[in-house]
């Protein structure tokens, strides 16, 4: 096994297109180290990024946030400019693993592992979160949904490396929260997540959401369904009930160690109408 | 002297019942103390095992020549290498089966070869160029479905015992135990409502931090050396022997610092592997157990099936009261404590009619060992259940019920034995008078109650004691320290010699240094190791005594020891200044030489022990999630040696208690393999998970030991199983008859009620 650590990630998506065997990108480890040392895995080649320009940086910019693909989690609780603008997708992050993994795992990690029941990822969804992907033919924009496919499977192609994450720039009297549902209170991994992003209007009414699922299907599952169920509300009654109805339609899960089936179905529902709230009253309403 | 062993109840203390600092915490919490994996040895190569990928196979061929060639392999064995040694002696022999597997592979994780090689990768490697012809068989995994007629058969010749006649077709169910007195039939009759429920446990691990290890080296003369971390290092070196076909003197066993055992350290699993493969190898040879390894192939505890009838009065008197208890104990006879369910079930009741019955019963789980009061936490879930709706149904203060049919001086216990003084009354008063009985409840929260109760055990010990020239004392004890013994047999032996407590050490030393230690486990080393320190402490006083005598010329027995010196008995003995301890020690090459007390002994004795738990919980309706919000546990220590400790341990029962009652569960696949082999999904709570377990200590002496101390560590875990379901109940409405109530499970029984209700109006 060869353990490299280039200063570009240029240099790094080289060396990973031209690697024969198998090789695996370190950025926090957190995962990939544990699946090392279980023999999971038995790497040829493992390339740390961290040394890589930008890796570990968060950048506010003109639209929104630059957000390096090896900046732990710990990293993002303490920002407190990112934590304003997008809580939800901070409190996502910060749910990791434990206080110690805290201070080594990353979203892109989290995203690029392409478990469905990564607790960064259905908040990055919701928040319309876009990767920048490195590779041997240079840059692409992708929305972060699109980058898992199936459990433990991305579609990005040999060779490319993801460089960092994008947040959108806020508008006025918006808010995001992210909850997941765990037999205990922490060290766990969702039985079901959801991310709920919003912007309210000067009357309350919501104008913008995105919704989505995590621990429900084989990825995590943006659901437009029950973002129009919330839009042009006032999170009444009746429109938690839609938003809620409309999670559990789109679930589909399995029956597994971790919840059944109806379990899953039923607290997707739970747990968007109390993230919406969370969300709404983020966003400055009442 | 003579050696009274009635406690003195007018007795003060000086030392015992204080809180000194544990003499193993900086050791510990610096990371200097030495566990199993800390072991090593010049050239010592690294040991790794193999196991079965099926629940239930026939080990057709297994074929090693491949990873004897790799290099860096010194050694491949396999059950060739393990000739059976074990004379008739069935139990022994289902050992040897469970550490490497024989004709058949039993269940998912059972061992089939190991190697030892230079480095681990090596090692690993090897594993895989080993390869096994198996013959996949049918596989049971559930106790019930175990005991149905076709179930897969593990052993052709499984007849059941304790059943007359014996049966004349083989089954899975090993043995059938029966308890009690009078005529259940007849105090049912007698009854003005009757209860009659059926419940269900999962298994659950002890969940020891610390995987099991263990360094050996054996040398081509035939002894032996082992450092492991165990509850038991001399019952070590007894299984081992027999099993390698060696002296039990050839082999020394030297047991490390012990991250956790909760029972599950009471047998062998990796030393003897580990042995076999330094004689093959001639190098010494270190096995550390994976998480995987620990949950796949050590005792869990069993799960269990039960059904419990109570019967009552219209005024509240139990007049009947039958249960039957079948537990699965993994693929081996004997390993199950059904025997200890059915005894333990009710013994916490007055009553003239009681039958319990036991099944022990085999599967394709790994081998069953004891875990913390084995046998009774499931039982009790069940009987403090239907205690608890019985009382509804009188509509009686559940408090009441309990104290109207508790046990007491002079009971028969549902096992037998007629009770001495015990404390269960004393608990059920502190409980009804504490402060949480009558706080306020939140929203969405309810309280329960059990009371739990647990033999307790004495057993063997031998203990040596010595006196250095300055006077302090080392006290080497060969019980294992597993929940702070090391504290508590320093402070009986500064309490007997009448010095401070930071004057003596106490070692846990190897068992070519003692005589036989039976292993820490039925609440005894306090009781049983510490009754012996005290024994071995007066043994030194006597000799002490007769050095002063010698010294002052007159006859022993008009010497006595008062404080840490040695007087005249009185004003006819003689007037001599009293020497201290320290002076008769500094004076000892002169006057005879080293001084020393001993004691060894198989202590009887050792007191029941009660406890009653108070939990409130609260249920999140709409998701089936549930908080312990509070926790408190009355308990009867005897006497408390050191309070620090024995709250500990009525904390860590409670709390392996709410895991169990909880979330803990093994969970098999339809393909007989364990689905949550790790600590991510096998849920053992967190530290967050839970409130500060409030501790009430009783002290209702045993007369059975000097100072009335009973054993503690395991009688904490029985009752919380049965207080939080109560909770759950009184929270929900919905009364639950399957654990783990973990939320799924909680969910379903909540909306399948308001289902019902709707459906009824």
């Amino acid at each position: 096994m060869r353990y490299e650590r280039p200063t570009t990630l240029k240099a790094a998506a080289q060396m990973l297109a031209k690697e024969k065997g198998k090789a695996f990108i370190l950025a926090g480890g957190t995962d990939l180290l544990v699946r090392l040392r279980t023999g999971f895995i038995d790497p040829d080649l493992i390339i740390d990024i961290k040394d890589t320009s930008g890796a570990r940086a968060i950048q506010k910019t003109a639209t929104g946030f630059k957000i390096g693909a090896a900046v732990s989690g710990a990293e993002l609780g303490e920002n407190a400019a990112l934590k304003k603008a997008w809580p939800g997708v901070v409190e996502a992050a910060n749910l990791i693993g434990s206080k110690q993994v805290q201070g080594r795992c990353t979203m892109t990690g989290n995203l690029c592992n392409a478990s469905p029941a990564a607790d960064s990822v259905p908040a990055l969804v919701a928040a319309a979160a876009k990767a920048v992907v490195v590779g041997p033919k240079g840059k692409r924009t992708v929305p972060v949904e699109e980058i898992p496919v199936g459990p433990g499977r991305t579609s990005l192609k040999k060779g490319e490396i993801i460089e960092s994450l994008i947040l959108p720039k806020r508008p006025p009297k918006s808010g995001d929260a992210y909850l997941r549902f765990i037999p205990r209170t922490e060290m766990d991994i969702a039985v079901v997540g959801v991310g709920v992003s919003l912007t309210l209007d000067g009357k309350g009414v919501v104008t913008k959401a995105r919704v989505a699922l995590g621990a429900v299907a084989p990825t995590v599952v943006l659901v437009p369904a029950a973002a129009k169920a919330i839009i042009g509300t006032k999170l009444d009654k009746a429109a938690l009930d839609a938003l809620a109805a409309a999670c559990s339609a789109a679930c589909n899960p399995i029956d597994d160690k971790r919840g059944t089936r109806d379990f899953r179905i039923k607290v997707a529902g739970v747990l968007a109408r109390r993230a919406a709230m969370i969300a709404r009253k983020r966003a400055g309403g009442k | 002297m003579p050696l009274d062993n009635a406690p003195d109840s007018k007795r003060k203390f000086n030392v015992v019942g204080t809180r000194p600092l544990r003499p193993d915490g900086i050791d510990k919490v610096t990371g200097r103390a030495k566990f199993g994996a800390d072991a090593s040895a010049p050239g010592q190569l690294v040991g790794r095992i193999l196991r079965s990928p099926h629940a239930h196979a026939v080990i057709r061929k297994i074929d090693t020549s491949k990873a004897e060639k790799l290099a860096g392999v010194k050694a491949v064995i396999t059950r060739d290498d393990f000739p059976d040694h074990t004379d008739g002696d069935a139990a022994l022999y289902d050992t040897m089966y469970n550490i490497m597997a024989r004709e058949k592979a039993l269940y998912e994780g059972h061992a089939v070869a190991a190697v030892a090689a230079t480095t681990a990768s090596i090692a690993r490697q090897a594993l895989k160029l080993i390869k096994v012809d198996y013959e996949i068989l049918p596989h049971v995994t559930d106790v019930d479905e175990a005991m149905k007629p076709n179930a897969p058969l593990l052993h052709k010749k499984m007849f059941t015992d304790g059943v007359d006649p014996k049966p004349k077709k083989p089954s899975n169910v090993a043995r059938r135990f029966e308890f009690g007195h009078g005529d259940v039939e007849e105090g049912f009759k007698k009854a003005d409502i009757i209860v009659e429920r059926s419940f269900k446990t999962e298994a659950t691990h002890q969940g020891y931090i610390e995987p099991h290890a263990a360094l050996a080296s054996m040398s081509p003369d035939g002894s032996a050396d082992l450092w492991c971390c165990t509850q038991g290092h001399y019952m070590v070196r007894d299984v081992c022997a027999r099993i390698l076909g060696i002296d039990i003197s050839r082999l020394r066993v030297t047991q490390s610092e012990i991250g956790g055992g909760f029972g599950g350290k009471t047998t062998v699993f990796i030393e003897p592997v580990a042995l076999a493969l330094s004689r093959k190898a001639n190098r010494p040879v270190k096995v550390v157990m994976t998480r995987d390894e620990v949950f796949k192939a050590t005792g869990p505890t069993s799960s269990t099936s039960m059904d419990i009838k109570i019967g009552v009065t219209k005024d509240g008197l139990i007049t009947a009261a039958d249960g039957t208890f079948r537990y699965q104990g993994g693929p081996f006879a004997g390993c199950s404590p059904a025997e200890f369910g059915a005894m333990s079930a009710f013994a916490q009741f007055h009553l003239d009619n009681v039958r319990a019955i036991g099944y022990d019963v085999v599967c394709n789980r790994p081998k069953t060992i004891s875990y913390r009061a084995p046998g009774a936490p499931m039982a009790n879930f069940a009987v403090e259940s239907v205690i608890e709706e019985l009382a509804h149904k009188l509509g009686m203060a559940p408090i009441d019920f309990r104290i109207k049919n508790a046990a007491r001086e002079g009971t028969k216990s549902s096992y037998g034995p007629v009770y001495g003084p015990i404390g269960l009354g004393p608990t059920l008063e502190a409980a009804k008078n504490h402060p949480h009985f009558k706080a306020p409840l939140g929203p969405n929260q309810g309280r329960g109650m059990a009371a739990g109760f647990w033999f307790n055990f004495g057993g063997q010990s031998c203990v040596s004691l010595n006196i250095p020239t300055d006077g302090t004392i080392t006290v080497s004890v060969g019980s294992p320290d597993i929940g702070g013994s090391r504290a508590s047999m320093c402070m009986m032996v500064a309490e007997e010699l009448g010095i401070g407590y930071e004057h003596v050490r106490a070692i846990i030393a190897d068992t070519s240094s003692l005589g036989h230690n039976d292993v820490t486990d039925g609440s005894r080393t306090t009781f049983a190791t510490g009754m012996a320190c005290i024994l071995a402490a007066r043994d030194a006083i006597k000799k002490l005594c007769q050095r002063a005598a010698a010294t002052w010329g007159i006859p022993e027995d008009a010497v006595t020891w008062e404080k840490g010196f040695a007087k005249p008995a009185g004003a006819n003995a003689g007037n001599f200044a009293p020497l201290s301890l320290k002076e008769i020690a500094a004076a000892s090459p002169g006057t005879g030489g080293p001084i020393a007390g001993h004691h060894e002994f198989s202590a009887d004795g050792a007191g029941v022990s009660f406890a009653t738990h108070i939990c409130d919980v609260e249920i999140d309706p709409e998701t089936g999630a549930s908080k312990i919000v509070r926790y408190t546990v009355i308990q009867d220590a005897g006497k408390a040696v050191h309070p620090s400790y024995v709250e500990g341990q009525f904390q860590g029962g409670a709390v392996q208690g709410i895991g169990w009652a909880l979330n803990e569960e093994y969970i098999y696949g339809k393909d007989g393999r364990l689905q949550n082999a790790g600590f991510l999904d096998y849920r053992i709570p967190v530290c967050s998970d839970l409130p500060m377990i409030d501790t009430q200590i009783l002290e209702i002496p045993n007369p059975g030991h000097p100072y009335g101390v009973r054993g503690v560590g395991e009688t904490s875990i029985v009752p919380p199983l049965a207080a939080i379901a109560n909770a759950v109940a009184a929270a929900t409405g919905v009364r639950f008859t399957q654990l783990p109530l973990s939320p799924p499970r909680v969910l379903k029984g909540i909306e399948d009620a308001k289902a019902k209700g709707k459906k009824a109006a």
